[in-house]
């Protein structure tokens, strides 16, 4: 079975010292999944990287939320063609000399 | 040591604000931070650069000392005695403490010596840089699974590089790149494969192709060949009239899927056929009267 590992947000806000509704913001654009149980709100573990990322937008570049969305979805999408560009490169050298 | 224009990598003329320092160093933050340029390394070297500016000219004592000396800063430490003995103040006045030395270049750490302790009061963690190596491998080498030790920083790492890895792919290693700072986690690893090829084969994400020379004979009446795979040889039967560049496809016979254990692409080979030269007489009049019959 897969295990899950969480990140409860209240911890997460005092260790890097941001507000609680900083989180709350970044999920209401759909930018991360926030996990709520009975007692405490969560993090997935495999987001730390990608919200840290958006705090140090936020805070250091003092980009507004919603350039913090336009931003990622730009950044996926180089990714995206940076990925579909190297399959071409591959493509291509097979195709050459065949 | 060459001096370093730091109002120039701003962008900025010599009388600048406060206000135009912050307003240049942000501006330019936002267009070469390593976050909005991954992999980036000449975005990464100017970010040092404007963080550096940023760090001088943002603090006025700083920037003070940076106009007083301008090109001649060499001479920095006689003007730091004379002031001393002017002064008689406490030894340790220097706001240069909190001196770290990373990612500042030679002649800030010569005039400064190392990073200011100006922005401790809104410290923020940073995460490590990431480090990215390129490791080399031939095709034969990535048709199984494997492990290798790497040597990182004068660390090994033992990693798994699993069989179908794609020429330019990266993969992650996590914690294992540069030092946080201020407390903040360790960057990562990245490894991108370059995936040379000393084989016969063109390979297509999980599919072979390998060209096949055919004589005219085989390819006019069939007959058995033996035909090359990644994991040895395989007997196939040619259909009688093949003609030249068909195509056909050996099922599961070519390279690993990129982590779905013991699932295969296929080996398609292309049919060249080789006609017969320096014909015999015998062989000639065997042809024109082949070519009559048509």
């Amino acid at each position: 079975m897969k295990t899950t590992q969480l990140i409860s947000i209240k911890q997460f806000c005092s260790h890097y010292d941001v507000s609680t509704t900083f989180i709350s913001a970044l999920q209401e654009l759909d930018l991360i999944e926030i996990v709520i149980t009975e007692e405490d709100e969560y993090l997935h573990a495999r987001q730390l990287h990608e919200v840290e990322k958006m705090m140090r937008l936020h805070y250091d570049l003092h980009i507004n939320l919603e350039g913090i969305d336009a931003i990622s979805n730009l950044l996926k999408q180089v990714q995206d063609l940076k990925k579909e560009n190297q399959i071409l490169k591959n493509k291509l050298k097979t195709y050459d000399g065949l | 040591m060459a001096y370093i224009d730091y109002y120039k990598i701003l962008g900025l003329s010599k009388n600048a604000t406060e206000n135009e320092i912050k307003k240049a160093y942000r501006k330019l933050a936002r267009k070469y931070h390593p976050d909005l340029n991954p992999n980036d390394k000449t975005a990464e070297q100017k970010f040092k650069e404007i963080n550096e500016a940023n760090e001088v000219l943002s603090h006025p004592e700083n920037r003070k000392k940076y106009d007083t000396y301008g090109e001649h800063w060499e001479h920095g430490e006689d003007y730091e005695k004379a002031k001393h003995q002017q002064s008689h103040q406490q030894a340790s006045g220097s706001p240069f403490e909190n001196y770290s030395g990373e990612d500042f270049s030679d002649f800030f750490n010569d005039m400064f010596g190392g990073r200011t302790s100006g922005r401790s009061g809104n410290q923020v963690k940073f995460r490590g840089q990431d480090f990215n190596a390129q490791l080399q491998l031939d095709l034969k080498e990535v048709y199984t699974t494997h492990k290798r030790t790497l040597t990182v920083n004068n660390k090994k790492i033992r990693i798994t590089i699993p069989a179908g890895v794609q020429n330019g792919q990266v993969i992650k290693i996590k914690g294992h790149g540069g030092k946080g700072v201020n407390g903040g986690p360790n960057g990562d690893l990245l490894i991108e494969f370059l995936i040379t090829n000393s084989t016969f084969f063109k390979r297509d994400g999980s599919n072979l192709y390998l060209t096949k020379d055919l004589d005219l004979y085989k390819a006019l009446l069939g007959g058995e060949i033996v035909i090359d795979t990644m994991d040895g040889k395989v007997k196939f039967k040619v259909k009688p009239e093949t003609q030249n560049g068909s195509k056909i496809k050996l099922k599961g016979k070519g390279f690993p899927k990129y982590k779905k254990q013991g699932e295969f692409g296929n080996l398609f080979i292309i049919f060249n056929i080789i006609m017969p030269t320096t014909l015999s007489a015998k062989e000639k009049e065997l042809f024109t009267e082949l070519s009559k019959l048509r």
